[in-house]
């Protein structure tokens, strides 16, 4: 509940700090509607679609409407995919003010206590330290090999929680040891014949729970001809603190991250993850107030690389022999990657690229899977109706392998092939797992 | 405010869960596409079937409440702003395809439908439903028959009145009516049919209708031609016609759009010439073939100087490219996009832009020209600022020039965006007293309470109309 105390400290905001500019440039043409997957799956309702957003975000700024319940649950169910930014013939920038309005709502909204607990250790004592992340992933190991999974399975105990976290469970990737985790290399030189000098934004989740791919990664950069710097002093991206309103914890990381990457004397950042990517490309955004850093966020902006597009850019496709084994795969775009970095063609030319396998493109590639950073455990009802139709896209491929560009998709989609029950049948793979496979 | 008693009574016909009226529903009902609109309902209200719609009516009749039938909400012209309060009512749940009939090439359909799923459906049959609104990947179908939506095709194929043959219709006293039928001839009494096409909400409610198809075209070919003088492209655009051959789509840039074009998309188009013109031809090969290159052959004659014509579809698709960025081009250039569209027989297309221009000039404004030249249907554009009132209130003046203009050429206020409240002060100018008249006696047979969509069409008082002192 919010009070109407914290109603009126939240219009107020909404006064000070949105960007009218941005709240004007809707011109409510309604392009963005048939985009907008909470649209759709709510039965077209305006209330939950970009326009209806904008115009209730516009008209608590004027003073027309007050924050009230509905306002909040219409901005919550929000999967922030930014799919209605790309069709936009003003060009507003949606996640802004997304981000914005809920920084604005969680900073003058007093949680209950369980809730406050969980978001302090989650956005302040867990993701900007990876140390702890290991341990975290670590412990996750553990509970895998040790056999207390196994017990856990079988005494029913995953029961009692809801059915996608049980079915989520099943579908974590095997961790690799703390040991593994630590050990992280921090340069590699090129393979081929050096082209550029990378550098590798190895995330935080994806260096411990997908770490494999991480490594992957790394190799396909060094067969391309880059040659590596990972810097230890990187941190977690900030995106999930940037999406939860919880905009200062996202500056720190942001400046951490402009500061460990600034004087490595390298061509570009590569990310693999379009979660991360997008945010990192908004640092200068996400900045615009502190004109020192500003500066330095545009130039850390104007180096990150999706993997998908350095790759293509440097004609690893061409000069290295993909092959495998006869099958049909498709690609589920990663929303970020795809309406925020505007990268869509590149990873479905190096799928193209890879021989013995026939590419079919699924219908609506580019809907949102419903992953969504944590939406699928915090609105894990809409989640699953979107993942549902998700595979029901899939399946009409006829594909045994789902590709992704974005860990949180990957997931979600090993969920959805659980949950199909097409385990045996069918697998998601991350775009670079795959070509490392295929790499002859 | 509605009373307890009406709302107890709708909520009794539509169930709990079809009614609302929270402030951010009635909030997110309040606009349409029209900027500087904005009024809220009192409740909106989705019926399930055309028995709901009748019973809705009658109460609404019976307390006088104004009712506003709503699609997607993309008009231009506040047609679904619901500027008197009242109720909006939606079309979620009437939103089903009935009916493909291949044999007599119709379909019907449900009011809510989106017009692309429409037309996907009909094009799976080989069939072709031409009316191609630039917002038919959202807007309904019942939305295109209340505003009589045009496209980029009209000029070949004509526009949505073009193809309802049959309606179910509501009218404000709960009685249900249905005009025409699967029928290529039918002159059993007034043409119903075509009076509701277009009327906006203003006589009843639309709960079904029955479209004319026709044979999917075989093949169709692009080109663009550009071109030094802007009267030397509307002279092109009239020989080709006068050389007997009707292009599917005929479109028109001038020089202010096209600077802001390239400085948007970067497309590589010279930014020194005058005038675009984006042709598409369609039908059977050895047709299409024949016509493009005369029409290329005219365009060379009137001094293009430049023509390509598209080998592949990828081709053809970055040559319209220019067309399609236009919108987002001006709309990028400031906060407020005002989109007219003034029309005038197709032979003074280049008096008429040439007018734009001067207006412009005269009132220090950005306003861009595009549009569909073939059919004198223009857009010009305005990119402004609604927070600032002067420059807001030399935009309108400079609007109501480019009615009188069109009117004085033998055009019209509107060509496809219809009156809506946004230009019922000007109807006056296009109709006259006594063709106003006429109309409010249609409105009043039908509507005598004037519930359905208050204040659209008619205006409370006229524009004076302004004196051209050029």
């Amino acid at each position: 509940m919010t009070t109407l105390v914290e109603q009126e400290k939240i219009q107020q905001q909404f006064k000070e700090r949105m960007n009218e500019d941005e709240l004007l440039n809707c011109m409510r043409c309604g392009f963005c509607l048939p985009t907008c997957p909470t649209y759709i799956e709510s039965g077209y309702k305006e209330s939950h679609s970009p326009r209806g957003r904008i115009a209730m975000m516009k008209a608590v700024v004027d003073g027309i409407v007050e924050p009230d319940e509905d306002f909040e649950r219409s901005l919550e169910l929000c999967l922030g995919c930014r799919a209605c930014e790309p069709v936009c013939p003003s060009g507003v920038n949606y996640g802004h003010l997304l981000e914005e309005a809920r920084d604005i709502i969680n900073q003058n909204k007093k949680h209950s206590l369980p809730v406050r607990a969980v978001r302090k250790t989650v956005f302040e004592g867990l993701f900007p330290h990876q140390n702890r992340m290991r341990n975290m992933v670590g412990l996750l190991g553990f509970y895998q090999r040790s056999g207390i999974r196994t017990l856990a399975r079988k005494t029913g105990y995953l029961g009692l929680l809801p059915d996608n976290l049980a079915t989520m469970e099943k579908v974590l990737p095997k961790v690799p040891t703390l040991k593994e985790m630590k050990n992280r290399p921090e340069h590699l030189p090129a393979i081929a014949e050096k082209v550029h000098r990378v550098a590798f934004f190895s995330g935080c989740l994806m260096d411990t729970m997908f770490m494999k791919t991480n490594d992957a990664t790394m190799k396909l950069l060094q067969l391309a001809g880059c040659e590596i710097v990972i810097p230890k002093q990187q941190t977690c991206c900030g995106a999930l603190h940037g999406h939860s309103g919880e905009k200062n914890g996202a500056k720190e990381l942001a400046k951490k991250n402009i500061a460990a990457f600034e004087d490595l004397g390298v061509d570009f950042i590569i990310t693999n993850a379009g979660g991360c990517g997008a945010f990192l490309v908004d640092y200068d955004h996400l900045l615009k107030d502190d004109p020192v850093w500003k500066e330095r966020a545009l130039a850390f902006k104007l180096k990150i690389k999706d993997i998908s597009e350095i790759l293509v850019a440097v004609s690893f496709h061409k000069k290295v022999k993909l092959e495998l084994p006869a099958q049909v795969i498709t690609y589920q775009d990663s929303c970020h990657l795809r309406n925020v970095m505007k990268t869509a063609s590149a990873p479905r030319t190096l799928l193209g690229a890879i021989k013995g396998v026939q590419f079919k493109e699924m219908k609506e590639a580019d809907r949102c899977c419903g992953s969504a950073g944590i939406y699928n455990i915090v609105e894990s009802e809409m989640s699953m109706v979107m993942l549902d139709y998700k595979m029901v896209q899939a399946k009409a491929t006829h594909a045994t392998t789902i590709v992704t560009a974005n860990p949180g998709c990957l997931l979600q989609m090993q969920l959805g092939i659980e949950r199909e029950g097409l385990s045996d049948k069918m697998r998601a793979v991350h775009i670079v797992d795959l070509l490392a496979e295929a790499v002859k | 405010m509605l009373s307890n008693e009406v709302k107890q009574k709708l909520i009794t016909i539509v169930t709990e869960k079809n009614f609302d009226d929270s402030k951010i529903e009635r909030l997110v009902y309040s606009y349409d596409a029209t900027p500087n609109f904005q009024s809220m309902p009192n409740a909106v209200i989705s019926p399930r079937n055309t028995e709901d719609v009748s019973e809705i009516l009658k109460i609404c009749n019976q307390y006088e409440v104004p009712i506003v039938p709503r699609g997607s909400g993309t008009n231009l012209c506040a047609g679904t702003c619901p500027t008197e309060g009242g109720i909006v009512l939606l079309f979620k749940h009437m939103n089903k395809i009935l009916e493909i009939d291949e044999e007599n090439l119709t379909i019907t359909v449900q009011p809510g439908v989106i017009t692309l799923d429409m037309i996907h459906a009909i094009e799976e049959k080989g069939l072709f439903y031409p009316p191609d609104p630039s917002s038919m990947k959202i807007s309904t179908i019942g939305g295109n028959i209340n505003e009589n939506s045009g496209g980029l095709r009209g000029l070949k194929y004509g526009v949505t009145r073009d193809y309802v043959i049959g309606l179910e219709a509501v009218l404000p006293n709960g009685d249900i009516i249905r005009t025409g039928g699967k029928l290529a001839k039918d002159v059993a009494g007034y043409d119903l049919t075509r009076l509701f096409v277009g009327s906006e909400g203003t006589l009843g409610v639309i709960t079904e209708a029955t479209l004319k198809l026709i044979p999917m075209p075989e093949t169709r070919k692009t080109m663009l031609a550009l071109y030094q003088d802007l009267s030397a492209a509307a002279r092109s655009v009239s020989k080709i016609i006068a050389n007997k051959i009707i292009p599917t789509t005929l479109e028109f840039l001038d020089q202010a759009t096209l600077k802001v074009v390239e400085d948007y998309a970067q497309i590589g188009l010279p930014t020194d010439v005058q005038a675009v013109l984006l042709i598409e031809q369609d039908g059977p090969p050895e047709v299409v073939e024949r016509d493009i290159q005369k029409i290329a052959e005219v365009c060379k004659l009137e001094n293009a100087v430049s023509i390509q014509i598209a080998a592949t579809e990828e081709e053809a698709m970055a040559l319209r490219t220019a067309r399609r960025a236009a919108l987002s081009a001006v709309a990028r250039l400031a906060p407020t996009t005002i989109l007219e569209d003034a029309t005038v027989p197709r032979s003074e297309i280049a008096n008429m832009v040439k007018a734009i221009n001067e207006i412009t000039e005269k009132y220090q404004l950005t306003i861009c020209t595009f549009g569909h030249a073939g059919d004198g249907n223009l857009h010009p554009t305005c990119a402004t600022d609604a927070r600032n009132h002067e420059e807001m209130e030399r935009v309108e003046k400079a609007f109501a020039e480019i009615f009188e203009k069109a009117i004085e050429l033998g055009g019209t206020i509107t060509g496809e965006h219809g009156v809506g409240a946004m230009k019922a002060p000007y109807l006056e100018w296009k109709l006259k007293k006594e063709g106003i008249a006429a109309m409010l006696g249609i409105k009043h047979a039908f509507d005598p309470n004037n519930i359905m969509n208050p204040g659209k069409v008619f205006a409370k008082d006229s524009k004076k109309r302004v004196v051209i002192t050029r």
